[in-house]
């Protein structure tokens, strides 16, 4: 096995305002020839910089280190020798592919460029190879797709773009940064697939970052997880994901919803990561670990165990499994004869300036009972929002009927309205939007009493500080702007705000999908535990079928405007009736098992730890079991 | 696409008529009377009464409008009271020095602004940036008149003082007649035109790449290979256009209708400095008609500007179709 990327101590550096930021630190790894090596972390993990400063595309950023790629250093090459290298060399494939493709240039025109920056062909042959490209990575009619503008393909199809853009000059490793986490489920199954055969194809290395456990376990050989900017764990996929030696690997795969049981709850990682303007001294990880020593404030040592993993921690046994936090009982126990909302024959169409009426709920009946959490699942664009505005009184339907307590939704008069607007209420999926920036938190929280009329001056105030409380915010944070708080921390000020006048159903809109898998595990676990106290019910909107299946008692699955299938959690989940709901099922990240794993750690050595003498390591012994 | 440009000429149709109506209204409610600037202050009631008379001063209001825009469809305009001279001819042939100063200016504006601006942009916070930035401050916070004042004075007078032309005091030649004199004549107006607007554009242009070069498709382009120029003229500048050709529109469809500061300076018989003396003179039909020129050109600006915005904007083009 030949190594293909040697990334010797890496270290990047961004002066930003703020002083710099150190995003990368002292970072090794090997990605060899053929392999698919997958780089798991979350945001503020360093993972993204780390790739892209490889190829030096972090403008401003200073490195140290080396990465040797074909026996030359990327970091000290020249800038024209750097440009030969990218895109035919090393090829990338970035998160966002609308916002990745340049929106004025047909796809063609793209792919064409790419050709041309590297190679003398004519432009006639340039075309022909991309409409082939395109042809390859299955777009269909791609000889007539060729001269269409980015904007008018799908989410998926604009992927298939750029894997085939990557690919068009034959790298010899292709690194792709979130490639499918702006994709539906099942089109980020496809795009999985599409780059597994295009390795096969193409015999391309796969360099490929993730915050996503359950994508990588799936397609990665070798798995190196990153957290504050350094490496923590790095090993063959099965060995690391299955039996997790390192604390924060263990931690990120118990507050994963795809890989618990339903029921049980997620056990997040409490806090959150460190700032890198001031990286620890010792281990980045120690504040948030369950395992932590008194020496983890020195730097942890390289361990490495004879299956080839190697984990920077002084812990020398299995990571201790937390218990899970204990909720309340419920105070209110959902029954089949109690609707807190009933929709009719739902149906709403917009008018279009020409043509048909775009019809977006059609024919929708369901039910929502007290006290429950009613899932919502369906790809972008099935109109699972819109139902849920419409169950809210935000949109008139086209026909049809909405009930919410036993009293029809439509043609309310003003003090009727308002009053539905106090019992309903949204939490939004993107707690960066979502927040006016120049608001303060407290006013924020405090807008519903002041709208209704319902409590001012101390009185508010002593009222958003209990909501604070209530949701884990620090009361003394009442005064801050949402720019001060961290995503999660933000999403829980809009939980506070839509708790603030005592409200029967909270429409939960992706609620956590920006969020990082600890953190959602942490606002998964408030909303269950706030649902048990205070009697809500819930309406869950996701994509994420994981996710759903973990908080909700029943789920609807919608397709195309309609509801294509309803029933209990578990009937959705393990007895499939609809084609649609097992091709979901099919697309959503499997249960990773977690192995009981024999493995020794071997003695520290000089430089080639991984292969030490074997012989010697066994007074070190360490027996790994989950 | 077609429906596009013709909704949006009949609503320039209507802007202007509006515009019309609403310029008539403003002399007939003015306290100032017309007879009165002719005639002089000497003049009897008879002889005003006459005047008033000839210029259909004393019909009601409705109808001198209805006369008005009946002539006006015909392509009257009417004659200038202070000359007697048909409005048409004395606006169409001040056309010509304006149209020359704006659109040679604009050359030069472009050709200083948006350099610097990418110039700027390209490395923020750099000593190239931090010149650009201040010429910027410097251009946009100078009076016009006194920047024309400087240049005709260190340009014009110090060296003709010193024995040698360097340029001529000003006047206006027509590019028919010598283009190098045409240019000659009106370099020093273009260059002061340039100097002011160009630090707009340099803003402008500096701001919107700074946004453009932050975004995704722009790293995809150096992750392509493609080189740096390429990146910023090709990728970038592309993007960045739009509100420059917005800001382009505005300016050149506002100055077409005078430029009346410098016109003044260097003495140039434009759009400008005809509409300065016919409103100190009172000549109510010329004003009219450079009000409505300025309007006509405003317009069809707006219209070369979406339009050239479908062009460019590929997204735009599909939404319009």
């Amino acid at each position: 096995m030949t190594i293909l990327l040697d990334v010797r101590d890496l270290a990047v550096d961004i002066p930003t305002e703020d002083g710099t930021v150190h995003a990368v630190q002292h970072v090794s790894f090997s990605v060899n020839e053929g392999e698919f090596f997958g780089v798991v972390g979350e945001s503020g993990s360093g993972k993204s910089v780390m790739v892209q400063s490889i190829m030096g595309l972090v403008p401003g950023a200073r490195t140290s280190g080396s990465v040797l790629f074909r026996d030359r250093d990327l970091l000290s090459l020249a800038p024209e020798q750097l440009r030969s290298v990218r895109g035919r060399e090393i090829s990338m494939i970035f998160q966002d592919p609308l916002s990745s493709l340049h929106p004025q240039y047909t796809v063609g025109w793209q792919i064409v460029e790419q050709i041309q920056a590297h190679e003398r062909v004519s432009a006639k042959a340039a075309k022909a190879r991309a409409v082939d490209l395109l042809d390859r990575v299955r777009i269909p009619d791609a000889a007539a797709r060729f001269d269409a503008y980015p904007h008018q393909f799908s989410g998926g199809m604009r992927q298939r773009v750029m894997i085939a853009m990557g690919l068009s000059l034959g790298p010899a490793l292709i690194i792709a940064d979130e490639p499918t986490t702006a994709l539906d489920s099942t089109v980020q199954a496809q795009i999985l697939d599409l780059l597994g055969e295009m390795r096969s194809e193409f015999g391309t290395t796969v360099l490929m970052i993730s915050h996503d456990l359950g994508v990588l376990s799936r397609v990665a050989d070798r798995v190196m997880v990153m957290y504050g900017g350094r490496r923590m764990e790095l090993g063959a996929a099965d060995a690391v994901l299955c039996g997790p030696a390192h604390p924060y690997t263990a931690g990120l795969l118990r507050s994963s919803s795809f890989n618990r049981e339903p029921g049980t709850p997620l056990v997040p990682i409490g806090g959150r990561p460190p700032s890198l303007l001031a990286p620890p001294e010792g281990c980045a990880f120690r504040d948030r670990c369950p395992d932590a020593m008194s020496i983890c404030t020195t730097k942890p040592p390289v361990r490495h165990y004879d299956d080839g993993t190697e984990v920077a921690c002084w812990l020398e046994s299995t990571p201790v499994e937390p218990e899970p936090p204990v909720l309340p009982p419920p105070s209110l126990i959902a029954t089949g004869d109690d609707a807190i909302v009933t929709v009719d024959a739902l149906r709403l169409a917009f008018p279009q300036r020409r043509g048909e009426p775009r019809v977006v709920l059609d024919d929708v009946s369901l039910e929502v009972r007290r006290g429950e959490t009613l899932g919502l699942v369906g790809e972008s664009g099935c109109g699972k929002t819109t139902l849920a505005r419409a169950i809210a009184g935000l949109v008139a339907p086209t026909a049809g009927t909405v009930e919410f307590d036993g009293a029809p939704t439509a043609n309310l008069d003003r003090a009727q309205w308002r009053d539905l607007r106090r019992r309903v209420q949204l939490v939004f999926q993107d707690p960066f939007g979502s927040l006016n920036p120049r608001r303060r938190v407290g006013s924020i929280i405090g807008d519903p009493f002041r709208i209704h009329r319902l409590a001012s001056g101390a009185e508010r105030r002593a009222k958003v500080q209990d909501l604070m409380e209530l949701v884990g915010l620090n009361p003394e944070h009442y005064n801050r702007f949402p720019s001060q708080f961290s995503g999660g921390q933000r999403q829980r000020i809009g939980i506070a705000r839509a708790l603030a006048l005592n409200p029967e159903l909270v429409i939960l809109d992706e609620p956590v999908s920006a969020l990082d898998v600890s953190i959602q595990a942490q606002v998964l676990n408030l909303l269950d535990e706030l649902q048990r106290r205070l009697g809500l019910t819930y309406l869950f909107i996701s994509h994420d079928l994981a996710v759903v299946r973990h908080v909700c008692d029943r789920i609807a699955v919608m397709e195309g405007g309609r509801i294509v299938e309803l029933g209990t959690a578990d009937q959705v989940w393990n007895d499939p009736q609809q084609p649609f709901t097992r091709r979901l099922l099919a697309a959503a990240a499997p249960e990773i098992p977690r192995e009981p794993r024999e493995r020794r750690l071997l003695p520290p050595t000089g430089s080639a730890g991984a292969h030490a003498d074997r012989h010697h390591a066994e007074q070190l012994a360490v027996e790994v079991a989950s | 696409m077609t429906r596009f440009i013709l909704s949006r000429i009949a609503f320039g149709v209507l802007v202007l008529f509006l515009l019309s109506v609403f310029v008539f209204m403003l002399f007939y409610v003015s306290p100032s009377d017309p007879a009165r600037i002719i005639a002089g202050d000497k003049a009897t009631e008879e002889l005003m009464a006459q005047i008033r008379s000839n210029l259909g001063l004393d019909r009601p209001m409705t109808e001198q409008y209805a006369t008005f825009v009946g002539n006006l469809l015909q392509g009257d305009l009417g004659y200038s009271y202070r000359s007697s001279m048909p409005v048409s001819e004395l606006v169409v042939s001040r056309i010509p020095v304006t149209m020359s100063l704006v659109f040679g200016g604009m050359v030069f504006w472009l050709a200083i602004g948006i350099p610097i601006g990418i110039a700027s942009a390209r490395h923020p916070g750099s000593a190239r940036d931090r010149f650009g930035q201040g010429f910027a401050i410097v251009g946009i916070s100078f009076p016009t008149f006194v920047l024309g004042m400087l240049a005709l004075y260190l340009l014009y007078f110090v060296p003709t003082k010193l024995g040698f032309t360097l340029f001529p005091p000003s006047g206006y030649v027509p590019f028919e007649q010598s283009p190098l004199e045409w240019a000659w004549h009106l370099l020093l107006p273009w260059l002061t035109l340039a100097l002011v607007v160009a630090a707009v554009y340099a803003r402008l242009t500096r701001g919107q790449m700074l946004e453009v070069l932050g975004q995704d498709y722009i790293r995809t382009a150096r992750a392509k290979g493609v080189d740096e120029r390429r990146v910023t003229y090709v990728h970038a500048f592309r993007s960045a256009m739009p509100p420059l050709v917005t800001q382009l529109g505005i300016d050149i469809g506002l100055m077409l209708g005078g430029v009346i500061v410098i016109e003044q300076v260097f003495g140039l018989l434009g759009v400008g400095s005809l509409a300065v003396t016919a409103v100190a003179m009172q000549d109510r039909p010329v004003v009219i008609a450079i009000v409505l020129l300025g309007g006509v050109f405003v317009v069809i600006s707006n219209l070369v500007v979406d339009t050239t915005y479908a062009l460019l904007d590929s997204r735009v083009r599909t939404a319009a179709r």
